[in-house]
């Protein structure tokens, strides 16, 4: 009995080793690459200006921490989620509320869209995904008409529609990422790698077809195929949790937000960290991150209560947006790319234009 | 019916083996010369500037959040 416990930490060891000596392996077929760095890259390209964005709104209505948003895709209706279990959906033109549910649990927090308009998934402490379609009918009660989709064996952190209201995407404390049945509540694949708590996703633009990218508490990104369950490539340059993944518009790349306070941007064809984002005199995580519709611009919501704005090819902040009086939480720029929402644990959501 | 290999069930060895395959798949990844992605990725910036909203500014008459009130039907 006491050699099987000797064998038991020697295979330990070796494995240990074994793994070291692969990352060093992968750093160096990667290096081989790194020929240049992105901003040598876009030097040419003309420095940014002054930015001039400022809050346009403020929605005001949750009784605790905002904890997530998504827009609609008609680029003005917004789904929020709150610590206090409650979901409400705005007109952000006119800051009006048009929908609330009160969800069974509190921190909610996760909540998305439904590419159609006509529903809106959310869960948290509950460990499940739920969906709640949207009705005009005053009479009508939308805790009512909820659908339980996905059920996880921890906290719900994140949940996206693929592009149908037929399918969603999440993302657990549980260490998994799945893929759900909107109707039948089927689980369709279940993704594996994550050593811990996975906290954000982000599904890859339609064109690019069907992979998404995940950031978990074991400091890595994932980005795997919705098909077979497998993750195609995996980076681990971040030294704390990755509290946000983000495409990059073209699909090409995708930036992460991180408790170690720096964002990054990793290429997906030369399968690299190529940018970090980062200045000494910022020391909280970045909890949340969005490009601008081009991708020049990254917006980088942080603990600190800013919201920084970087130049994506330069690697240069070119502005620091004040105003919440709490963390930010979470944020992501308009469909249309004309304004960006932010959420903040200070209970408000603002609208930036 | 997750599998039961979720990261909270699994021990330190099965983690590690799991990490292990998926670095020996990765070794193998073709990868491009970050001077000719890096070159796609300002490009793919350069031809959608114009367009991007944020980037360039918009018109305060354009722009729906930019100003608050105007025609309201009741």
């Amino acid at each position: 009995m006491a050699t099987e416990g000797l064998h038991e930490n020697e295979t330990l060891a070796s494995l240990k080793g074994e793994a070291e000596s692969l990352k060093g392996r992968l750093e160096e077929e990667r290096a081989k690459l790194h020929d240049v760095e992105l901003h040598q890259v876009a030097e040419r390209v003309e420095a940014l200006g002054q930015f001039v964005m400022k809050t346009r709104r403020t929605l005001k209505g949750h009784g605790n921490k905002v904890l997530c948003m998504d827009w609609c895709k008609d680029k003005r209706r917004i789904v929020s989620s709150s610590q206090d279990g409650k979901v409400i959906v705005w007109d952000s033109f006119t800051t009006n509320k048009e929908h609330a549910v009160t969800m069974p649990c509190t921190w909610v927090m996760a909540c998305a869209y439904a590419p159609s308009g006509c529903a809106i998934a959310c869960g948290g402490l509950d460990n499940k995904c739920s969906v709640y379609p949207l009705t005009f009918d005053k009479n009508e009660n939308m805790a009512a008409k909820k659908k339980s989709v996905a059920m996880h064996t921890n906290y719900l952190s994140a949940c996206s529609f693929t592009n149908s209201d037929m399918q969603i995407l999440t993302a657990s404390g549980d260490g998994t990422c799945a893929l759900w049945d909107v109707e039948s509540g089927q689980l369709l694949q279940s993704f594996h790698g994550h050593g811990a708590d996975v906290l954000c996703l982000d599904l890859a633009p339609s064109e690019t077809g069907n992979t998404f990218v995940s950031g978990g508490c074991d400091k890595k990104a994932m980005v795997w195929d919705m098909r077979s369950g497998q993750c195609i490539q995996s980076f681990e340059t971040h030294e704390s949790d990755i509290n946000s993944v983000r495409y990059y518009p073209s699909g090409d790349a995708f930036a992460s937000g991180s408790d170690d306070a720096t964002c990054r941007l990793y290429d997906l064809r030369a399968d690299r960290e190529v940018a970090i984002y980062s200045k000494e005199s910022i020391i909280f995580g970045a909890s949340s991150v969005d490009f601008s519709l081009s991708g020049r611009l990254l917006f980088g919501g942080y603990n600190d209560y800013t919201i920084n704005v970087w130049d994506v090819l330069k690697g240069s902040r070119v502005s620091i947006l004040f105003g919440h009086e709490n963390r930010v939480s979470t944020l992501r720029v308009s469909p249309d790319g004309t304004a960006f929402c932010s959420g903040s644990w200070d209970h408000t959501l603002r609208i930036w234009a | 019916w997750l599998q039961g290999n979720m990261a909270q069930d699994l021990t330190e060895k099965e983690l590690l083996k799991m990490e292990l395959d998926q670095l020996k798949k990765e070794v193998k990844n073709e990868r491009q010369m970050v001077s000719k992605t890096g070159k796609e990725l300002k490009e793919y910036i350069e031809s959608m500037a114009a367009e991007d909203p944020l980037l360039k500014g918009v018109p305060e008459d354009k722009n729906p959040f930019k100003e608050k009130g105007g025609c309201i039907i009741s």
